[in-house]
């Protein structure tokens, strides 16, 4: 009934729009698009994004082809994942967003049990053939589930709804701080909350919960481990240990900083290449990008992350139903999150938990996660006129 | 059922309204913190952009010192003495070493490092600074190399660093003369330019090394590298390359260095050489030696202290810091003395008894021939050593005109031969014994002293240094181990040139003459103390033996060389210059507790002389048992 009614409001023109371009003899790219139930847009932003990390990923990598390769392959399979995820009606997710969920959970509580440890944390969850961490899963289960179960009373929610919503960010969020994964855990629970926000929840219940969280940090603190308490620590002060966790800050201030307006230029970005910068493929890879391509650069590649936010919080405003609302709304400021947090870290404005930028850092997981995050959006955008039987 | 449809309607444009509102706001808010960002990234990249650019280049850009190649040192003949050789030594920066002890322990596996090398290590550590970089195992073999090269990666700030060190190619033979080079220690860290000395672990300690070192070490060169946070080198940028220290040549030669090493023998002593011409030294040995080799890496305190502790002194210098009484030797300078100060005539004459008392007094002071020379006049009281003659010379000298004469000649001085720690002898003198002892001056003392006994102490290169003044009759030229130097930008050898630094104030030549004369007679007359050393010969020689007593022996005691020590045994000397027509060399022998200076000594110098001159000697000239002095 709802889908009828909102058909009325936004009259399909999608049909005869395509009967107009079939008359001219030429190759219908936004025919094709909406076909495939891809977004011009989006896609177009990836893909520069995407080109922007394999010309980043060649410098910082020590002009290392094989990594390139590597990085490619991860490419084509996150693609695959957004354009598969892309096809699924958002329905279904809808419809399988409470199982997934569920099966995320149980999979965290595998990992505390039988994980595998890499780099100090019990992050990977090895099947034999496959090793994944379920972590990313929940980046886009939680949203889902939360955007899901709010939908599906009138909004904004009621108090009991709303603590349900916050139990189920909760569950997940405690379980990745657990492994221990600060990084993940943070941006998980801010990907659900984003949610709560979006769905209209009032402004004095969102300041009442500010407090609540400000009064929780000493809380938060007793049960950090010490190498994170360490890292918020030297975040106020890096010079106080420049050889131990200050080194990463004071190193990837130097990179940035000495960039300049105009950078150093492309493989001409010596803290790189001299290996005084630290991950500087991965997490730390904005460092190598401001050294070498300078502020502006950096503010081009910033414009394009908002433009894709910026896409993204359009598709939401479009969306029909008010779960995609959400959940499209949730996937769009999610991304700029990790970018915020990504940059903030790097340039020393937040502590360094470890969370790679977005599409440019050298990784698949992440990338898939992200890219599926997209697939899902896009599929909110381009069913929307295609419900009508 | 019905109304639910509708409820929905009217709350779902509501929902869609409040969420779209939402989502302006979160954009908003985005837009906000990424203000924040770029507000950030301004600050670093123009603001600060300057203190950053700087902090930049400091973590990429090191400047290593390269140091320069030591300078080579030649002989006469070009024979290469020190030369520099490649060598790769472990060495650690401890700074850059996060676990000090366990990497060393690493390194030991891999190496199999003995407990003495690793001691050796930690006492290195505490005398150097956590920047400098400390020798783990020098003369690494190539599979060493090899196997930490494999395994570089495990031990950063451990490198294998390859050097030129030292090597003197003729071992002990030249230990004495051209020295050696060490490691730098603290004292000489206080002395030496250190931005010259950048990279550079060796000075000269000791000889030719240590004084010459200013040209033998170049000027150090520096090259701007691009390192990595291990401060490990990726490329250079620019550099300035050292300059290379200059060669030396030296007057010493090789063959007159073996043959006076091997013609001493087992003995201790001292062979000094001199071109009496220039002052230069032609060879300059003192026994026992040791391998100069030993101290370039570093000796250990082990086998330090076995050299230091050896009572036949090694590492002690006899050619310029030993003190010998001189003897007999002594007399040729006071008989020019007693000639010059008119206390005798060539043709003073004085009766021998075989022994010598001053007047008013019974104390006999012996000639070493006791049943006496009868009459002797200066020419055969040279030629048979006559103690009286000269008892009596030296008592109507004085003790204050003797020294004063002897100091021309330059005993009691340094003769300023171009290598450090020579030693100024004792030429005593009333002034002396006031001083000194707080005693006068026993007029006994001044029969002692003509001589050569008693309180006369000299060094080898003084005797030489004062013998060849005597041949060139009063031309002193500064004794000196450096011919020339060649430097890398220059053809040819650079002179030193002869240091010309007196002319003795003594009128008659024929003073000179008389003394050279009977110096001669030692050498070739009938009765002379050296005349086996006479023969075959081109020219004429003049020499002159000497025995020097290591030990007053009591009076009237027997002198029984067979019962006593070998330490107790004579010194045996003798000095000699030739030809005497033209002087082209002068040559003090000192072979300690060698007994007889004619029997001993003089064979020796007998021997140099034919190598310089190249005479083929149809016999081993042996040593006249029978002549004693």
């Amino acid at each position: 009934m709802s889908q009828l009614l909102n058909e009325r409001r936004n009259p399909p023109r999608t049909m005869s729009h395509l009967q107009d371009r079939r008359r001219v003899p030429r190759f219908e790219w936004n025919a094709f698009l909406q076909r495939m139930h891809l977004d011009a847009y989006l896609i177009m932003g990836i893909l520069a994004l995407l080109c922007f990390s394999a010309v980043v990923l060649y410098s910082s990598g020590g002009e290392d082809l094989a990594l390139l390769f590597r990085q490619g392959v991860r490419m084509t399979i996150a693609i695959t994942v957004m354009i598969i995820l892309a096809q699924v009606h958002p329905d279904r997710l809808k419809d399988v967003a409470f199982w997934i969920y569920g099966v995320g959970v149980l999979m965290l509580i595998a990992v505390l049990l039988f994980g595998t440890i890499g780099k100090g944390a019990q992050r990977w969850l090895d099947l034999g053939f496959f090793r994944f961490q379920p972590s990313e899963i929940m980046k886009l289960a939680v949203p889902l589930v939360v955007a899901v179960y709010l939908a599906e009373r009138p909004l904004p929610p009621t108090m009991t709804r709303l603590f349900v919503a916050l139990l189920l960010i909760a569950i997940p969020v405690l379980l990745i701080g657990k492994q221990p994964d600060l990084g993940t855990a943070l941006l998980i629970g801010s990907s659900g909350l984003i949610v709560v926000f979006l769905s209209g929840v009032s402004w004095r219940l969102l300041t009442g919960f500010l407090v609540l969280c400000a009064s929780a940090a000493p809380v938060l603190w007793y049960f950090m481990h010490d190498y994170q308490r360490r890292r918020v620590m030297t975040l106020f002060n890096p010079e106080s240990d420049p050889l131990g966790a200050g080194y990463h800050i004071i190193q990837s201030k130097i990179a940035i900083g000495s960039g300049g307006l105009h950078g150093r230029g492309w493989l001409q970005g010596t803290q790189s290449h001299l290996e005084f910068l630290p991950e500087r493929s991965t997490d730390f890879i904005f460092a190598v990008i401001a050294e070498e391509f300078g502020l502006i650069g950096l503010i081009i590649l910033i414009c394009v992350y908002l433009l894709i936010t910026a896409r993204g919080l359009y598709i939401a405003s479009q969306a029909q139903m008010s779960y995609m609302k959400l959940l499209a709304g949730s996937i769009a400021i999610t991304f700029l999150v990790y970018v915020f947090v990504n940059v903030g870290m790097v340039t020393g404005l937040l502590p360094v938990v470890g969370v790679p930028l977005p599409l440019i850092s050298y990784g698949g997981t992440s990338m898939v996660t992200l890219l599926a995050g997209f697939g899902i959006l896009m599929s909110i955008h381009t069913h929307r006129r295609m419900m009508s039987p | 059922m019905v109304m639910d449809p509708r409820h929905r309607l009217k709350d779902h444009f509501r929902e869609g309204r409040l969420v779209s509102n939402r989502l302006i706001f979160a954009g908003i808010f985005s837009l906000l913190l990424f203000g924040i960002i770029i507000f950030r990234l301004v600050m670093l990249q123009i603001v600060d952009y300057e203190h950053f650019d700087s902090l930049a280049n400091r973590n990429r850009v090191d400047i290593e010192p390269l140091p320069p190649q030591r300078g080579l040192i030649y002989d006469r003949n070009g024979v290469l003495l020190a030369e520099n050789i490649p060598t790769f030594s472990l060495e650690v920066i401890p700074e850059k070493v996060s676990n000090l002890d366990e990497t060393i322990a690493e390194l030991a596996d891999l190496l199999s490092l003995t407990q003495e090398e690793i001691d050796a290590f930690n006492e290195r550590r505490k005398r150097h600074r956590a920047f400098e970089e400390i020798v783990v195992r020098n003369q690494l073999t190539q599979r060493e190399v090899a196997l930490f090269s494999v395994n570089r990666h495990r031990f950063p700030g451990v490198d294998v660093v390859g050097r030129l060190i030292r090597h003197y190619p003729q071992g002990p033979l030249f230990a004495h003369a051209v020295g050696y080079v060490g490691r730098i220690n603290q004292q000489e860290m206080e002395i030496i330019d250190r931005q010259d000395y950048k990279g550079t672990l060796q000075i000269g300690k000791t000889g030719v090394e240590k004084q010459y070192e200013d040209i033998l070490h170049g000027s150090v060169g520096y090259r701007q590298v691009e390192t990595n946070v291990q401060g490990r080198t990726v490329r250079e940028l620019f550099s300035q390359p050292s300059t290379s220290g200059q060669d030396l040549y030296l007057h010493l030669d090789i063959n007159l260095q073996k043959a006076a090493a091997e013609a001493l023998g087992e003995y201790n002593g001292s062979v000094v050489m001199l071109d009496t011409r220039n002052g230069g030294v032609l060879a300059l040995v003192s026994k026992p030696d040791y391998d100069p080799n030993a101290f370039v890496t570093g000796i250990s305190s082990k086998d330090y202290a076995a050299l230091r502790d050896n009572p036949e002194q090694p590492l002690f210098n006899r050619a310029l810091r030993g003190h010998y009484p001189p003897g007999s030797t002594f007399k040729p300078f006071v008989a020019l003395a007693g000639l010059e100060l008119n206390a005798v005539t060539q043709q003073t004459r004085t009766y021998c008894p075989g022994f010598y008392s001053l007047p008013g007094n019974t104390h006999r002071y012996r000639c070493w021939k006791r049943t006496g020379h009868g009459h002797v006049d200066l020419k055969s009281a040279m030629a048979e050593s006559c103690d009286v003659y000269f008892y009596d010379l030296a008592h109507a000298l004085g003790i204050d005109r003797l020294h004063g004469f002897l100091d021309l000649f330059g005993f009691g001085h340094q003769t300023g031969v171009d290598i450090p720690g020579e030693s100024k002898g004792l030429s005593p003198s009333r002034e002396w014994k006031r001083n000194q002892r707080n005693q006068a001056w026993f007029p006994g003392e001044t029969l002692i002293s003509g001589i050569g006994q008693g309180f006369n102490q000299t060094t080898p290169i003084q005797l030489a240094h004062a013998t060849a003044t005597l041949g060139m009759m009063g031309t002193v030229y500064k004794p000196q181990l450096v011919r020339a130097t060649k430097s890398d930008d220059e053809d040819g050898l650079q002179l030193l040139g002869a240091q010309q630094s007196d002319s003795l104030p003594i009128q008659k030549s024929s003073n000179w003459l008389a003394v050279i004369e009977s110096m001669v007679e030692v050498v070739h007359g009938k009765r002379g103390t050296a005349r086996h050393i006479g023969t075959d010969l081109p020219f004429e020689i003049a020499g002159k033996t000497g025995t020097a007593q290591v030990f007053g022996i009591a009076q009237d005691a027997k002198y029984d060389a067979e019962t006593l020590e070998k330490k107790l045994h004579d010194h045996a000397l003798f000095v000699a210059f030739a030809p005497v027509e033209d002087p082209e060399i002068a040559i003090s022998v000192i072979v300690e507790n060698g007994g007889s200076g004619s029997a001993v000594a003089a064979p020796i110098a007998r021997k140099l002389i034919d190598v310089y001159f190249g005479i083929e000697t149809k016999q081993e000239i042996e040593g006249d048992e029978s002549i004693t002095e």
